[in-house]
């Protein structure tokens, strides 16, 4: 049955639709969750607030859940549905890069638009930042062409690089995330501060 | 010490659950995840091409670019999905009555201070995401739900760096 579109359930052009319904409740539930506020969003590398961590991986095993399920039942071919490739090179220094940049800015792209939703002006200021540096990587391509095409290791899973069940990394994952819950609500209390 | 911490905000874990659902319905429609810097891409090359055709047909990039993604740019999944975004933050922030124009900083910094790290971190977070394939939604969120080496490894690497230089940035924050 699914992916809709793959399956051709559904038009590209309601696909486009779709994905705006999709995008509204993206921006309703980022803006709801307080990812509207660069101090709430940074308080997570200061421990004060731990919603990014929560809501981020809240989110991630709620996703992966679903659509394991969805798989047994028979309602998705996960072989359809896209999994992000892995340049193990670009895939370090790139997430590196943005850490800086999450720390320094505040934002992450997703996260930026949701605030200038709501009439943040840094916002705006981070995302013709970000405008910026698209064009910086897209002039200067030649001279990190190799280091962006380095080491592609094809569309490796977790599961399939750790030879395990697919359920069995899930579950792993979920024994994780529910770790880190407790460590977060732990620093709430260790360092609190007055809510932005 | 017994009162309950109010908050203006939903609940993390049941946004988190909201969250989830979302980017499980992207995937069981469209096959693919959520996403925001291919987006601003789509907006950059687009640009680019109208304001600069020649400059296009010369470089690398572009080249590779709309060789990979034949016809209009701007009527891509992403570019539909960020209106989305826009409209709904903004619902979302008009019936929590959080609709104002500011500039949101640590008493500690001065606005103009904010907003030049603002761009600075913009301009990192851009170019990272280019670098990476996708930002803390498209790689490291949507991957991590489809489970890809990549999405985990990109996500350690937002997370642990912004953890490690902290530090130094603390006085813009708290």
């Amino acid at each position: 049955m699914g992916p809709l579109i793959v399956n051709e359930i559904i038009s590209p052009n309601t696909n486009l639709l779709i994905a705006m319904l999709i995008g509204i409740g993206f921006g309703f539930v980022l803006e709801s969750s307080g990812f509207s506020s660069s101090r709430k969003l940074a308080g997570m590398f200061y421990g004060y607030d731990t919603t990014v961590l929560k809501v981020f991986f809240t989110a991630a095993i709620t996703a992966m859940i679903g659509l394991l399920f969805f798989s047994l039942f028979g309602w998705i071919d996960l072989s359809y549905v896209y999994v992000n490739p892995t340049y193990l090179t670009s895939a370090m220094v790139g997430g590196a890069v943005m850490g800086a940049g999450f720390i320094i800015g505040g934002f992450c792209p997703g996260t930026a638009f949701c605030a200038l939703s709501i009439g943040k002006l840094d916002a705006l200021a981070f995302i013709g930042g970000l405008v910026l540096g698209i064009i910086f990587f897209t002039e200067g391509y030649p001279m990190w062409e190799d280091l962006y095409k380095a080491n592609f290791m094809g569309t490796p899973t977790m599961n399939e690089l750790l030879d395990i069940p697919r359920g069995i990394f899930a579950l792993g994952l979920i024994l994780a995330a529910f770790a880190m819950f407790w460590v977060g609500e732990w620093a709430e209390k260790k360092f609190p501060r007055e809510e932005y | 010490m017994s009162e309950v911490k109010k908050t203006k905000y939903l609940n993390p874990y049941v946004g988190g659950v909201l969250l989830g659902l979302v980017l499980l319905a992207a995937n069981f429609v469209s096959g693919r995840g959520l996403g925001a810097s291919g987006a601003i891409k789509s907006a950059v090359v687009t640009t680019v091409s109208l304001v600069m055709p020649s400059h296009v047909e010369n470089s690398a990039f572009y080249t590779e670019y709309k060789e990979s993604h034949p016809g209009n740019l701007m009527k891509s999944w992403l570019v539909f999905e960020m209106i989305g975004v826009l409209i709904g933050g903004f619902l979302s922030g008009a019936f929590a009555k959080r609709l104002k124009f500011k500039v949101e900083h640590s008493p500690k910094i001065t606005s103009k201070r904010r907003i030049i790290f603002a761009v600075l971190g913009g301009v990192l977070f851009g170019f990272g995401s280019q670098l990476g394939r996708g930002c803390t939604s498209g790689s490291a969120l949507s991957g991590m739900a489809v489970l890809s080496v990549g999405g985990f490894l990109t996500m350690a690497f937002i997370f642990g760096t912004a953890f490690a230089l902290a530090y130094f940035f603390r006085k813009n924050w708290i």
